[in-house]
């Protein structure tokens, strides 16, 4: 369908910005027109995104639809984009629910719209770049550029305390992606050292063994970023303020798209790069990551916010991927892999219908309903659909995600998979007994008696969503199989390079210190810029 | 030694002086409504000047005084666009609050003529002289609105600080002659290669020289004149200040430091470092509890300039290169704030922070140039400032220096908190007076040049890279 060499990557992502251009020759008074022309770019955005997904060829692991062109010579910056299995994912979650979130947001979002469509799609652009680029300086680029759109869109849309959630949001995630750029250029230049060539390239950066020492030091500096975007506890903080305070959207959005960017960091950046200390690492970030699923659960089950309550269940969620991903199996990764499009999906769709629920009501506090499922019959049965995936029932798709991770958890150390075990049965409770609290019952309070139902809009949103709940809790396989090749290759490239670097280690008779690798000429006491 | 004069090479200098003069002499023959006209003519002059600076030829004149290179163009590109951007701002704001219309836009050349000379000399003795027609001009400049209080005070203070601190340079000039016996950074380069092996004395020179020059930076701990002076004098002539000013001590630092002492780095970057340690956290610190915009901007300068001294002590062409980039995209960053700021003043007659609240509603346009500016001050991609701030850790690195980089990045963090701050104002509360701002068109042209400036380089640097890139080797 895309003849060799069409940037359809670029296509995807810079359409938005097509969209942002456009909204900004609209008069901003014309809020109707604003709307469909952000959501037909959106709608357009993931028409043509999906031939990604059909046209991904399964029996390789190589980047596909490879776009490389030189962009900073003098610094060996290219403009590298490519996706694998697991980005191509990534790409058609963020392609399919970005639409979905601007199409919500037509009765939440009254006041500057035009500010807030054009935050959006920005937004949009910003995403889909960090998913696609294969070069160091790109990707911080775009994992930078992303967060400004978000910081308007939670500071000018959102609740009352949405000016410390979204400040909040914004340091933590400056903070963190700092040092990751000081570990970008020391890789850099230890590349220089090793190989001659400057070059930000991926897939050209990881071809040397970095000593073990440094690679601790490093995986640190990239893991604090990544980490707190996923947030790992106890780095988690900032989400439940930006969850709560952030408009519906805005709240779909960061849990879907930008929690995964911190899994997907680890996935691209931690685990080739760093092998050594992968393994190094991987038992604490096993510990912390079931730190997080009972810690997240037990907070959730106490929370009387359903908004905040659907914020906890992330960082319990999470923590299954981030145990699944350092289980370093392929069950292990790949239901990690899943386990990040079906929370982007269930939690994604939990958080519309609380929007959904809120823009009636007012109310997000669970004290203040009961018994709705006789007022509002469709919204009930969304919600218990939904409930039931977050919580991971069979024939859903959160339980391929859960037990694969399981799977593959156990695998690698038993313990661990039977502590992580007790965060499903948590989840259980903490959910159906908020499901229980809402629908079920008599209704107490007056003003629940006169909730309208769904409308059609609504209902179209959610309807994509329930859909593929059942379509991946009953027939997973084509994503699985889209993943195969990446996950192995992936495992292949840690392991493999985890030997080599051991061996030479062993054979190592004197440790090369930091300053002698950086600073070659320093050494040899010579001056020849 | 080279004998003969070669005029050709100063035709930008002459150009530039002659037009400076005319612009005081037709001053005269102008009725009061025709001087604004002054200002666009300045701009004129301005322009061509930068067009003969790239015709005209490169080499050495006046024995070795005065060297046109890669170099001495970069800067002098520098210092003529922040002298456009100035004068295209400061047209209004001198027809209503100034007066005296040939002095200003004059003296404004004079003084980039002297940053001009002081980028191209290549001795101890014509780096001093270009350093004082510079900052002469500029004493003046500071104290322009002499019917106000806290102008004139701030124009004293500027002076006398300046004064001691020109004696300072000075006093690190002479003794550094008296130890070499030569006043060119090639001789004394020379001297220290073969035949010189320091001392206390070397050393304390050293220390003058620096010392000297790092007021003219306003870093830290010769930083105290900055935030009085940049709040007391006219917008226009802060924003002049705060980047062309800064990239003329730059300018005279790389020449001295990276030409003439460069064998003895060793005993000046520990120096250096700690200026630039302290920069970063001092300015960053400070500048949160501000609440006028003028003082804000003053303390990011301050720690502005501890990020390109990060640079500074790599003594590397990256280096030079990393300095020069950063220093373009702090020109179209920083004083693209300012001329938000004049804006907003013209209008407003405030500059403290919380009268910006609204803006977004006032004047979207503003809004959004000033959270663009901001953001590249504090290096967010796909902003200018982000490339700027690469290339100068990256040089950093290159040489080992890893701490103070994670520093730089740490307090830029800080940075972005108060950056975020005046956002705030602007796009999460809304003021008392809601009436909009009709930005006038010099202005928003000149907002526009900073805005395309500071979004091109973000996106595509390659051009600008690869002007500048010849710039260093003639040092080293």
């Amino acid at each position: 369908m895309y003849s060799e060499g069409f940037p359809i990557l670029s296509l995807i992502t810079y359409l938005p910005l097509l969209g942002v251009l456009l909204i900004l020759l609209i008069d901003k008074e014309n809020i109707g027109t604003i709307r469909m022309v952000a959501l037909l770019i959106a709608v357009l955005n993931f028409i043509i995104s999906l031939p990604l997904f059909f046209l991904h060829d399964v029996s390789t692991h190589h980047f596909q639809f490879v776009e490389m062109l030189n962009w900073i010579p003098a610094l060996g910056v290219s403009y590298y984009f490519g996706i694998d299995g697991i980005s191509m994912l990534m790409v058609i979650l963020t392609t399919f629910l970005t639409p979905l979130a601007i199409w919500s947001s037509f009765s939440a979002i009254t006041e500057r719209v035009k500010g807030y469509m054009i935050s959006f799609l920005l937004l949009e652009t910003g995403m889909l770049g960090v998913f696609v680029s294969l070069d160091l300086v790109l990707f911080f680029i775009f994992w930078e550029a992303m967060l400004f759109p978000m910081y308007f869109i939670i500071g000018i849309w959102g609740g009352p305390r949405r000016i410390y959630a979204t400040v909040k949001f914004v340091l933590f995630t400056m903070a963190g992606s700092a040092l990751m750029l000081v570990a970008i250029l020391f890789l850099y230049f230890l590349n220089y050292y090793y190989t001659g060539v400057y070059t930000f390239n991926l897939q050209e950066l990881g071809n040397f063994p970095i000593a073990p020492n440094i690679q601790l030091w490093l995986f640190a500096a990239f893991a604090l970023a990544f980490a707190i975007k996923v947030p790992m506890f106890p780095f988690h903080t900032w989400l439940p303020d930006a969850h709560v305070e952030a408009p519906t959207a805005g709240s779909v959005i960061l849990a879907a798209v930008l929690l995964k960017m911190g899994t997907y960091g680890f996935l691209r950046f931690c685990l080739p790069l760093f092998p050594h200390a992968v393994y190094e690492f991987m038992p604490a970030i096993s510990i912390l990551a079931i730190i997080g699923i009972i810690y997240g659960a037990m907070v959730a089950m106490v929370q009387k916010d359903v908004k905040s309550l659907v914020a906890y269940s992330s960082v319990s969620h999470l923590g299954f991927v981030m145990l699944g991903i350092f289980a370093l199996n392929v069950q292990g990764l790949e239901g990690g892999i899943l386990q990040m499009i079906n929370h982007g999906i269930s939690t994604g769709a939990l958080f519309l219908l609380v929007g959904m629920l809120y823009e009636r009501r007012h109310t997000r506090l669970i004290a203040d309903f009961g018994g709705l499922s006789k007022v509002v019959p469709v919204f009930a049965v969304a919600f218990m659909i939904i409930t039931l995936s977050s919580i991971g029932l069979p024939g859903t798709n959160g339980f391929v995600g859960e037990f694969l991770i399981l799977l593959g958890t156990f695998k690698t150390n038993a313990t661990y998979a039977v502590l992580a075990a007790t965060g499903v049965i948590l989840a259980a409770i903490y959910m159906l007994w908020m499901f229980q609290r809402v629908m079920f019952g008599e209704v107490t309070k007056e003003e629940n008696k006169k909730l309208t139902d769904l409308n059609l809009r609504e209902k179209l949103i959610l309807l994509p969503l329930i859909l593929l709940v059942f379509y991946i809790g009953f027939y997973p396989k084509p994503l699985l199989v889209r993943m195969e090749a990446s996950v192995e290759h992936l495992l292949d490239t840690v392991n493999k390079k985890y030997r080599v670097e051991s061996i030479e280690q062993n054979n190592q008779d004197k440790k090369i210190t930091i300053a002698e690798i950086v600073n070659p000429e320093k050494n040899e006491g010579t001056h020849d810029e | 030694m080279n004998v003969q004069i070669d005029l050709s090479l100063l035709y930008p200098h002459l150009f530039l002086l002659i037009w400076a003069l005319l612009i005081f002499a037709i001053d005269f023959f102008m009725t009061e409504d025709n001087r604004p006209s002054l200002g666009y003519l300045s701009i004129v002059g301005l322009i061509i000047t930068a067009i003969l600076s790239f015709a005209s030829d490169k080499g050495t004149t006046f024995w070795g005084a005065f060297r046109a290179d890669t170099f001495s163009l970069s800067f002098n590109i520098i210092f003529i666009g922040s002298a456009i951007l100035t004068i295209a701002s400061a047209i209004d704001f001198v027809k209503d609050r100034l007066k005296h219309h040939g002095e200003f836009y004059g003296l404004i050349l004079l003084s980039t003529l002297g940053m001009m000379f002081l980028a191209s000399s290549s001795d101890l003795l014509s780096l001093y002289v270009s350093l004082e027609l510079a900052t002469i001009a500029l004493f003046v400049l500071v104290a322009f609105m002499k019917r106000d209080l806290k102008s004139t005070e701030s124009g004293l203070k500027y002076l006398i600080l300046g004064a001691a601190s020109s004696a300072i340079l000075v006093y690190g000039i002479s003794l550094l002659y008296g130890l070499t016996g030569t006043l060119t950074f090639a001789g004394i380069a020379e001297q220290l290669n073969t035949s010189f092996m320091g001392g206390p004395l070397f050393i304390l020179s050293i220390i003058l020289i620096i010392a000297g020059l790092s007021f003219k930076l306003a870093a830290v701990p010769f930083h105290m004149w900055c935030p009085d002076v940049y709040e007391g004098a006219p917008t226009p002539v802060t924003a002049y200040l705060s980047v062309a000013s800064k990239a003329a001590g730059l300018a005279a630092m790389i020449r001295i430091f990276f030409e003439g002492l460069h064998s003895s780095a060793a005993e000046w970057i520990p120096l250096i470092l700690t200026i630039s340690a302290l920069a970063m956290v001092l300015g960053n610190v400070v500048a949160v509890r501000q609440h006028n915009i003028k003082r804000l901007l003053a303390y990011s300068s301050i720690a502005q300039i501890g990020y390109i001294l990060v640079a500074f002590i790599a003594v590397s062409e990256l280096a030079t290169t990393s300095m020069i980039l950063y220093m373009i995209v702090y020109m179209f960053a920083n004083i693209g704030a300012f001329i938000v700021v004049i804006t907003f003043y013209n209008r407003s007659g405030s500059d403290e922070i919380i009268a910006y609240a609204g803006l977004s509603k006032r004047s979207p346009f503003l809004a959004i140039s000033m959270v663009i500016f901001l953001l590249s001050l504090v290096g967010i991609p796909p902003m200018a400032g982000f490339v700027g701030k690469f290339y100068l850790f990256a040089a950093a690195i290159q040489k080992g220096y890893y701490w103070i980089v994670v520093l730089g990045v740490l307090t830029s963090v800080i940075s972005l908190y108060y950056y975020m701050m005046v956002a705030y104002q602007m796009y999460f509360k809304s003021g008392d007076d809601n009436s909009r701002i009709k930005v006038n068109p010099t202005l928003a042209v000149a907002i526009l040049i900073a805005l395309a400036g500071t979004l091109f380089i973000g996106v595509y640097p390659e051009p600008v890279l690869s002007a500048i890139s010849g710039a260093s080797v003639t040092l080293f």
